[in-house]
């Protein structure tokens, strides 16, 4: 086992770790918009015990990236007092909820991948990386049943159901592609023995994902197209938007603390 | 003079979970270590999810109740490994659990299982989970929602009593 900056360069871990906190972080704010708008209390209950979930993992991943960093910046600083273009999560997590189908579907997509990355990763060479994806691993696959099980319910379920799980997936589909594409940061990692070479866990990926597709009646859409940018800082128009709200009260009240 | 980690130990299982007040701290199996740093006192605690909001409370109501017994030098340190599991509630945490009609964890993480293949048998109802109603008994419930009142618990009914409970899902 090794501890931090043993093998790589700490801005490229820096980077990676920020990938990891701000795609759960900026996916939980997302899923925490339904709080109090979903359509049936478990369901709001469920949305808001998953995105707590996903924000728990952010600070951990965000706590450590801060201490990579070493400029004196923790997950407060990281998540609060970063604008658009700091941002490193992945296009799909910052998309708009849309209908409670959209919503599920996106935290599909994404939790099948978490869950192959989070496993691949419990064998890090880095020691706090892979005791991070243990603890974080048992709550996504947690996540993945339900998001599958909802997934093949609404997919096989009235007809309206189902055009809007098929619509959900055909317009998120073109975000997919950029969960597998790797650049440098994921080959150094990989080098490293750090993290898997994204396109390793793809097979697996597709794998799940059509096997629960097959069961939802859902067609899965043969464009390989790929919406890409989110890792390095390049986002949709949406994120501006997301962070106005949820850095409202640093953009306020600079500084406030309780 | 410093008190033996043994008199500590005692003094956390008198703390109770805030969100679950029926059971202990030790109870729930969250207090990983307790020992002596020079003068500090020093208590390793666990998260049970990373998110929950029980947590801050829980490291207050540790600091709070360790001063009041006279510790005035001590440390709480987080520790994320080996990862909390349900399979660490006491079994007199479990038996609380029930009196309090929370429904204790039915399974334990090798019975639960990991990976594609687990998921497939539960998804499909392949390997359905018993959970016996913490009222009357009957193991003729139905799972409502996978997430409950608390990140750790999940909602069920009784289709024999037909009241609902909570379930304390395995972790």
């Amino acid at each position: 086992m090794m501890t931090q900056g043993d093998n790589i360069a700490n801005d490229i871990l820096f980077e990676w770790l920020l990938r990891r906190g701000d795609t759960a972080l900026i996916l939980g704010h997302r899923v925490s918009e339904w709080c109090g708008h979903s359509p049936a209390l478990e369901e709001d209950i469920a949305l808001a015990n998953i995105a707590l979930d996903l924000i728990g993992q952010s600070r951990l991943w965000l706590g450590y990236a801060g201490e990579v960093e070493d400029r004196g910046r923790g997950e407060n600083e990281l998540a609060y007092l970063r604008d658009t273009w700091d941002f490193r999560n992945i296009l799909l997590a910052e998309q708009p909820n849309g209908d409670f189908g959209t919503t599920l579907m996106r935290q599909f997509l994404i939790d099948v991948w978490q869950d192959a990355l989070l496993e691949a990763l419990k064998t890090s060479a880095d020691e706090r990386i892979a005791e991070i994806a243990v603890k974080a691993g048992k709550e996504v696959a947690y996540h993945l049943d339900r998001s599958s099980d909802l997934v093949i319910r609404l997919g096989d379920g009235t007809p309206e159901s189902h055009w809007r799980m098929q619509d959900a997936l055909d317009t998120l589909w073109p975000y997919v592609g950029e969960m597998f594409a790797a650049d440098a940061v994921d080959e150094a990692m990989a080098a490293a023995g750090l993290a898997p070479d994204p396109k390793m866990l793809k097979p697996g990926w597709e794998h799940t994902v059509a096997a629960v597709f097959k069961q939802a009646t859902l067609t899965q859409p043969q464009s390989d197209f790929a919406h890409k940018g989110g890792l390095t800082g390049r986002h949709s128009e949406h994120l501006g938007h997301l962070l106005s709200e949820m850095q409202f009260l640093q953009r306020a009240y600079p500084g406030a603390t309780w | 003079m410093q008190v033996s980690t043994d008199t500590v130990w005692q003094w956390l299982s008198e703390v109770p979970d805030p969100e679950i007040p029926v059971i202990s701290l030790t109870d729930l199996g969250i207090i990983r270590d307790v020992s002596w740093d020079e003068d500090t006192l020093v208590v390793t605690v666990t998260p049970t999810y990373t998110g929950c909001p029980a947590t801050s409370v829980i490291n207050l109501d540790i600091e709070t109740k360790l001063r009041s017994c006279g510790i005035d030098d001590l440390r709480l340190e987080q520790k994320l490994s080996p990862a909390w599991t349900t399979d660490w509630l006491t079994a007199e945490g479990r038996e609380k659990l029930r009196e309090y009609g929370i429904a204790p964890p039915s399974e334990t993480q090798d019975e639960r299982g990991a990976g594609t293949d687990a998921r497939v048998a539960r998804l499909t109802g392949l390997r359905t989970l018993v959970v016996a109603c913490p009222r009357c008994g009957s193991q003729n419930t139905e799972m409502i929602s996978q997430f409950g009142s608390t990140p750790c618990k999940a909602a069920y009914r009784c289709r024999a009593c037909l009241e609902p409970f909570d379930y304390f899902k395995c972790h």
